[in-house]
C-alpha cells in the first residue's frame, strides 16, 4: 500500500526521465489463429525501452490481435512475449492498456474510475494525473455526461496513474472527431515525453502514427512488411514537407495491394462459370 | 427557460387533481343518495371506520401482521432469487444444472399451488409465506441472471487488465452492472408480493388486512371492506415508492434515472 509521500516521490520521479525506464519489449515466434484461420504466424518484434512505436495496417491484418497478445488478454498458440527479457503469461502490473472505447465504469465518478483497483491513498495522485490531462474540474462527474474526448482523457489518466512502464494503445482515438484527435495526440505525446514509458500504438491513421511514433511498423497478413524510423523533430508539424512526404510514402505502401488478391478475383469467376456450365450441361 | 406545464410551481399537485375530483364526486353522490351504502359507502364513512379501528388498535395489528407476512415472504423469496440468479449468472455449470428446472417451475402460477400448499403446510403462516416467497422468487431470479449476463464484457476485461479479480471484480464491476436489471426484478416482485398476499390472506387467516376485510364482508361492513382495499393500494404504492427511491439512489449515475437539474 502506498502512502501520499511515496506518490509524490513517484510523481516527481516520473517527471525526470531516466529514473524509471520503459519496458524493453521482445516478441519471438508469436503465432495465433482463430478457428483454424491464422492471424499471426511466427511474428518477431523488438521495441526498445522508452520507444514510441506505431503499428499500422488495414482492418483484419492482425494488429489488434498482436496488441492483445502483448497485453496478455489472450494467450498465444506458440511463441513468447518478453518484458525486459522475462517471458510473460497473462496480465502484468507494469503494463496498462487503452481501448478504442474508454470503458469507464458508468456507476463510478471520474475520480473513482481513475483509482480503479487502487487503495484510497492513491486519490491524491489520481487528482494530480487528472489535472495533467486537463480534467481537474470534472473529478466528481459521472462518465455518462462527458464527451468522447473527455472520456478518453479519463481512460488515459486511469492508465497513467499506475505509472506503467509499458502503455498499449488500441486505436484509442479512432472514434474521436478530427480536432479532439489532434488535441489528444498532443496530450499523449507530452505525457510520453515526460514519463518515457514504452508505448505501442495500434492505429489505421498514418498521420497519427507519424505525428506520435519514433517508428512505424506496417503489418500485412500477420507479417511486418515495413519497419520505418521517423526522425522528425518533436513536436511534429503536420504541415511540413518532410511529414507529408513520409505520410505519402507509408500510405502508398499501405494501399499497395498484395499481388495475390487481384489474380484470385479474376480467376474465381472463370472457375465458377466453367463449373456452372458443366452443371448446365448435365 | 421556457415556462411550461412541467416547471409550474403547482406541478407536484397535478397528479392528485383527478383522484381528488373523483373522491369529491363520490362523496357528493353518496350524500345526495344517488349511491347506496350497500354498494359503496361514502368516503367519510371509510375514514370514520379507519379512525374507529385505529383507536381500538385493531387496524395497526392487522397492518402489522400483513406487513410482516409480505416482508418475510419477500425476504426469503427475493433472497433466494438473488442468490440463484447470481450463482447461475456467474457459473455456467450451475446454469446448466439449475436453469431449465427453475424455468419449468416458473411456468406454474403460484396461486395454482394453493390446494397443495394447504395440504403441505395447513392454513397457517407457513403456507402464506411459501406462496409469497415462491411468487417473488422468479422475477428477482430472472432479472438478476440476465442482468449479470448483460454486463458489458469490455468492462470486465478492462477491470481484469487493471488488476481486479475475484470478489473485488464481482463487487465493483459485475454487481453494479447488473443492478439496474436486479432492481427491475425487485419492483416487479413487490407488485406480485401484494397480489399473492391478498389472495393468501383471504383463504384463511386470524389476523391481517385480508382477515379484516373477509370478516367485515360477513357483517356487511362495506366501509371496512373498502378500507382494507384502500390499505392494500396504499401499501402497494408505498412499496413502489420505496423501490423507486432505491433506484434513484443506487442508479443515480444512470442517465435514465437522473433527476432534472
Amino acid at each position: 500500500m502506498r502512502s501520499d509521500v511515496n506518490d509524490e516521490d513517484e510523481l516527481h520521479g516520473a517527471h525526470s526521465p531516466g529514473q524509471r525506464s520503459g519496458v524493453t519489449l521482445q516478441i519471438t515466434g508469436l503465432t495465433k489463429g482463430y478457428a483454424g484461420r491464422s492471424v499471426l504466424s511466427a511474428f518477431d518484434l523488438t521495441v526498445a525501452s522508452g520507444e514510441f512505436a506505431a503499428i499500422v495496417g488495414r482492418s483484419g491484418c492482425g494488429k489488434s490481435t498482436l496488441l492483445r497478445q502483448i497485453a496478455g488478454l489472450e494467450s498465444a498458440d506458440s511463441g513468447a512475449v518478453h518484458y525486459d527479457g522475462a517471458a510473460q503469461t497473462g496480465l502484468h502490473d507494469e503494463m496498462r492498456i487503452m481501448f478504442q472505447d474508454a470503458r469507464l465504469l458508468p456507476w463510478r465518478s471520474v475520480l473513482a474510475n481513475v483509482t480503479l483497483g487502487l487503495p484510497k491513498a492513491a486519490y491524491q495522485h489520481a487528482r494530480a494525473v487528472l489535472t495533467q490531462v486537463g480534467l481537474a474540474e470534472r473529478t466528481e462527474d459521472w462518465p455518462t455526461i462527458l464527451s468522447g474526448g473527455q472520456r478518453q482523457r479519463v481512460a488515459l489518466a486511469r492508465a497513467l496513474v499506475h505509472d506503467p512502464r509499458l502503455l498499449l494503445l488500441d486505436e484509442p482515438l479512432g472514434a474521436l472527431d478530427a480536432l479532439t484527435r489532434i488535441e489528444m495526440q498532443q496530450l499523449i505525446e507530452s505525457l510520453w515525453v515526460q514519463r518515457r514509458f514504452t508505448a505501442l500504438l495500434v492505429t489505421h491513421d498514418v498521420a497519427e502514427a507519424i505525428s506520435l511514433a519514433d517508428r512505424i511498423i506496417l503489418i500485412e497478413q500477420g507479417r511486418i512488411t515495413l519497419d520505418l524510423r521517423v526522425d522528425l523533430p518533436r513536436p511534429r508539424a503536420r504541415g511540413s514537407a518532410a511529414f507529408a512526404a513520409l505520410e505519402e510514402r507509408v500510405l502508398n505502401r499501405v494501399l499497395q495491394q498484395p499481388d495475390v488478391q487481384p489474380v484470385d478475383s479474376v480467376t474465381e469467376p472463370w472457375v465458377l462459370q466453367g463449373f456452372n456450365r458443366f452443371r448446365w450441361a448435365i | 427557460m421556457k415556462p411550461s406545464i412541467h416547471h409550474a410551481p403547482w406541478r407536484g399537485l397535478l397528479p392528485w387533481a383527478l383522484p381528488i375530483f373523483i373522491l369529491m364526486t363520490w362523496q357528493a353522490s353518496a350524500q345526495w343518495g344517488w349511491l347506496s351504502t350497500r354498494v359503496l359507502p361514502e368516503p367519510l364513512a371509510v375514514g370514520k371506520a379507519a379512525v374507529r379501528l385505529a383507536e381500538s388498535g385493531e387496524l395497526f395489528a392487522h397492518i402489522g401482521a400483513s406487513l410482516w407476512r409480505a416482508l418475510a415472504g419477500f425476504a426469503v423469496g427475493g433472497g433466494l432469487g438473488l442468490g440463484f440468479g447470481l450463482l447461475n449468472g456467474l457459473s455456467k455449470p450451475a446454469e446448466t444444472l439449475l436453469d431449465s428446472t427453475i424455468q419449468m417451475i416458473r411456468n406454474i402460477p403460484p396461486l395454482a399451488l394453493i390446494p397443495l400448499v394447504i395440504l403441505w403446510f395447513g392454513i397457517d403462516e407457513e403456507a402464506k409465506l411459501f406462496l409469497i416467497a415462491l411468487g417473488v422468487f422468479f422475477p428477482v431470479y430472472i432479472n438478476t441472471f440476465h442482468g449479470i449476463r448483460a454486463v458489458n464484457p469490455g468492462l470486465i476485461e478492462m477491470s481484469r487488465a487493471y488488476g481486479l479479480s475475484g470478489w473485488r471484480l464481482y463487487r465493483e464491476v459485475i454487481l453494479p452492472g447488473a443492478l439496474p436489471s436486479i432492481l427491475v426484478g425487485v419492483r416487479f416482485s413487490l407488485g406480485l408480493m401484494w397480489v399473492i398476499l391478498i389472495v393468501a390472506e383471504t383463504i384463511s387467516a386470524q389476523e391481517g388486512i385480508g382477515y379484516m376485510t373477509m370478516n367485515a364482508r360477513e357483517f356487511l361492513q362495506t366501509d371496512v371492506v373498502l378500507l382494507g382495499i384502500l390499505l392494500y393500494a396504499l401499501l402497494g404504492k408505498l412499496a413502489d415508492l420505496l423501490a423507486k427511491g432505491l433506484e434513484r439512489y443506487w442508479l443515480r449515475w444512470h442517465p435514465g434515472y437522473q433527476s432534472h437539474h
